[in-house]
């Protein structure tokens, strides 16, 4: 029987709105002159009134109740606001719960930033001790894990060079390579493995597996990239508006948050410039185009937010050039959830021959080409004179690869081996033999 | 009976993470285990002290001396104030040191929150010892300021200077140790209340110069009128400057009531100030 080694009972966290304090003295104390006088507090927001004077509370965790055992790797996703760093700064304790309880057996060490208390001014060796003995290790036990920690992070020859002349990689790379090191039973890690470089990122993966697997530790892990959660963990969780939603496998549970809905829709329609809101340098009287709808769409023709890495994938804008424009530049930004561009694609048809008219444009994004991932579809239109439209982020995706045999990467053992790379082209390959 | 089943249940449990509602969970067997962390600090003041200046821990010597100056200059020759017929040097150059330590354990202490917030939001640890850690930081200054001191000390008396030291010489390290505990005690009361209060911040450099004023750092207490003298009880460092005058120069008016008085007041100011200081721990992040 597995054993239990985080047992949360009825945790509850609140926050309070509204007026907690002015931040200054004096302010609180006009406030409270105020009061007295039974006269409008001066510091009121107009048209908070009501609010503020309620103090409205908010649950940023409402009744959470989990268990966690002993050597699993606990996955924690949710929308942002959704509850998932309140729950791990309590784990950390950082802060207090409003009531409830969490007990916990073992060392835990929480790693809600890379290198916490780093001073740049020091040199590689002190910030490891600094930064050891913050987050609870003694003396001795750097010492044994000094030269292993060095090794790790590959700053051999900087070790003694202050930290400010680091570059970032190397300084989130000694950040990581400190904790990675600090032995824990339990691990919790907060997205930190979103920083570093692709390289550094595959190490830490790695590490907190092995960790995981080999010294049966606990790893709870909090990340926005799906991919990471199903390939690394065994359980996860979604949160969502302070309760937990879904537990689950890990493969389960990113199904069901993809589909939720909450990464973001498939489909946008856009009512952009008003009156009002000219783009900039427009000739005066002109109208400027018009983007009314952009989706992406699966070769069914249905709004699709998650595709197969062997599916085709459409996206559409459909849009209206007044008269008086033409041969307007169209392009739209693929964006990885790493916040890596990965193409920007050009309507070039529409540069040479765009007359006045409403359009509804198709672009057909080859299958086994993206890498499995999320991705964020941005549009612009401009001429050569001001930017019609510059929208980020409009529609979302997530593509899924499901190691079938004819896909990009056929077989391959998930998250172990595959260099992490933008794309994953399936390209052709001819193979004679001689 | 109740509360002894849910000990019980507790007993199998490393760490029960629970709210808290209580002033004071001083962890003492936990402060312990971060005894390293509190010397990594020190070292780390230390060491950025002396890697963002030029003159490095000259610092430390410059300060002192070129206050006395000062002070002998606009005191002594200007104002014309007494010494209670110590050298003039001597006596300013003293009063100079110890009050620089408890300013220093003052000034240092008194944004806890505010500079560390960024650390304390991201991973625990007793947030006690980083007032605790500035505090020690300032003995090693203090030590070193107190060695130019005593040169000048022997200096003079080598020259035969009417200084007469006694066998209170004896007590001072439970004097830098009194002032230690008052500089904590304050500091954390003051960084829980700019935790809540930014703008006391800037109010610190001036209470701490009119605290100096009120206390007979540039001036003996046998100067003060008689009327005034009882304000002076209630002013701990008063007792604290006047008992290291009397050791190592012979002269100050101090008497037991007050030296009595000074040490509960320490005592006082410590217990509320770490009282104030974990209270404000647990709520802080949510307010930031």
């Amino acid at each position: 029987m597995p054993e239990t080694v985080i047992k949360i009972e009825n945790l509850y966290k609140e926050y309070r709105l509204g007026v907690i304090g002015h931040g200054t003295l004096y302010r609180d104390l006009q406030s409270w002159w105020a009061r007295i006088r039974q006269k409008e507090d001066p510091n009121t927001l107009i048209g908070y009134e009501n609010r503020i004077i309620k103090n409205e509370n908010i649950l940023a965790l409402n009744n959470i109740n989990l268990e966690i055992n002993k050597g699993e790797i606990l996955g924690i996703i949710g929308a942002n606001g959704a509850g998932k760093s309140t729950l791990l700064k309590i784990l950390s304790r950082v802060t207090t719960p409003t009531s409830g309880l969490i007990k916990i057996k073992g060392k835990i060490a929480s790693l809600l930033e890379v290198g916490t208390g780093f001073h740049t001014e020091l040199t590689g060796r002190e910030n490891i001790y600094l930064n050891g003995s913050i987050n609870g290790m003694g003396r001795n036990e750097i010492n044994n894990n000094f030269d292993e920690i060095v090794q790790f992070a590959g700053v051999e020859q900087f070790i003694d060079t202050p930290v400010k002349r680091y570059s970032s990689g190397m300084y989130v790379r000694l950040g990581f390579a400190v904790a990675a090191y600090l032995d824990p039973e339990i691990l919790v890690v907060d997205e930190v493995l979103a920083v570093g470089d692709i390289e550094f990122q595959k190490k830490a993966i790695g590490k907190m597996e092995s960790v995981s697997k080999e010294l049966n530790r606990t790893v709870l892990l909090v990340s926005h990239r799906m991919s990471t959660i199903q390939t690394l963990c065994d359980r996860a969780i979604i949160i969502d508006n302070g309760t937990i939603k879904t537990i689950g496998s890990a493969k389960d549970v990113v199904n069901e948050y993809m589909n939720l809905g909450k990464i973001g829709s498939g489909e946008r329609k856009l009512d952009n410039h008003s009156k009002t809101n000219k783009p900039k340098g427009l000739m005066p009287g002109k109208e400027p185009i018009k983007v009314y709808l952009i989706r992406v769409l699966n070769e069914q023709e249905k709004v699709c937010t998650k595709f197969n890495v062997r599916d085709n994938i459409i996206v559409e804008i459909r849009y209206k050039i007044p008269a008086g424009n033409s041969n307007p530049n169209i392009l739209f930004y693929f964006n990885n959830d790493r916040q890596q561009l990965v193409f920007v694609s050009f309507n070039n048809e529409m540069y040479k021959n765009g007359t006045a008219g409403i359009y509804n444009s198709r672009c057909l994004v080859p299958k086994d080409m993206l890498n499995d991932g999320q991705y964020f579809v941005s549009l612009i239109i401009h001429d050569n004179r001001s930017v019609h439209i510059r929208e980020n982020d409009l529609v979302s995706f997530t593509v899924m690869d499901d190691m079938n045999i004819n896909g990009s990467r056929g077989e391959w053992v998930p998250g172990k081996k595959w260099p992490d790379a933008t794309v994953r082209p399936k390209l052709i390959w001819e193979n004679k033999k001689e | 009976m109740a509360e002894h089943s849910v000990k019980e249940q507790h007993r199998n449990w490393d760490l029960v993470i629970k709210p808290s509602y209580g002033w004071l969970n001083l962890n003492l067997r936990e402060l312990l285990k971060y005894k390293d962390l509190v010397y990594l600090l020190v070292k780390r003041d230390f060491v950025i002290f002396y890697k963002q200046t030029i003159l490095g821990p000259l610092w430390y010597i410059i300060q002192p001396l070129v206050n006395t100056v000062i002070f002998n200059l606009i005191f002594g020759k200007i104002a014309k104030l007494s010494t209670d017929g110590i050298p003039p040097f001597l006596f300013y150059l003293s009063g100079t040191v110890v009050w620089a330590y408890f300013a220093s354990c003052l000034n240092g202490t008194s944004n806890t929150f505010g500079k560390n917030a960024n650390i304390f939001s991201k991973v625990y640890f007793p947030r006690i010892t980083v007032p605790i850690s500035i505090v020690l930081a300032g003995v090693f200054q203090f030590l070193i300021q107190f060695t130019i001191f005593f040169g000048f000390y022997l200096y003079f008396i080598w020259n035969g200077a009417d200084i007469r030291p006694n066998y209170l010489v004896l007590i001072l390290p439970l004097l830098v140790l009194q002032m230690a505990i008052l500089g904590l005690g304050f500091g954390a009361l003051i960084s829980s209340l700019t935790a809540k209060y930014r703008d006391l911040t800037f109010a610190m450099p001036f209470f701490v110069q009119i605290w100096m004023f009120l206390t007979p750092v540039v001036y003996p207490l046998s100067q003060v009128p008689e009327e005034y003298r009882i304000i002076y009880m209630f002013n701990p460092m008063a007792s604290i400057v006047e008992l290291i005058r009397v050791a190592f120069l012979g002269t100050g008016s101090v008497s037991l009531p007050m030296i009595t008085l000074s040490i509960v007041l320490t005592m006082v100011v410590f217990i509320l100030g770490l009282l104030m200081f974990s209270k404000t721990e647990k709520s802080f992040i949510d307010t930031v």
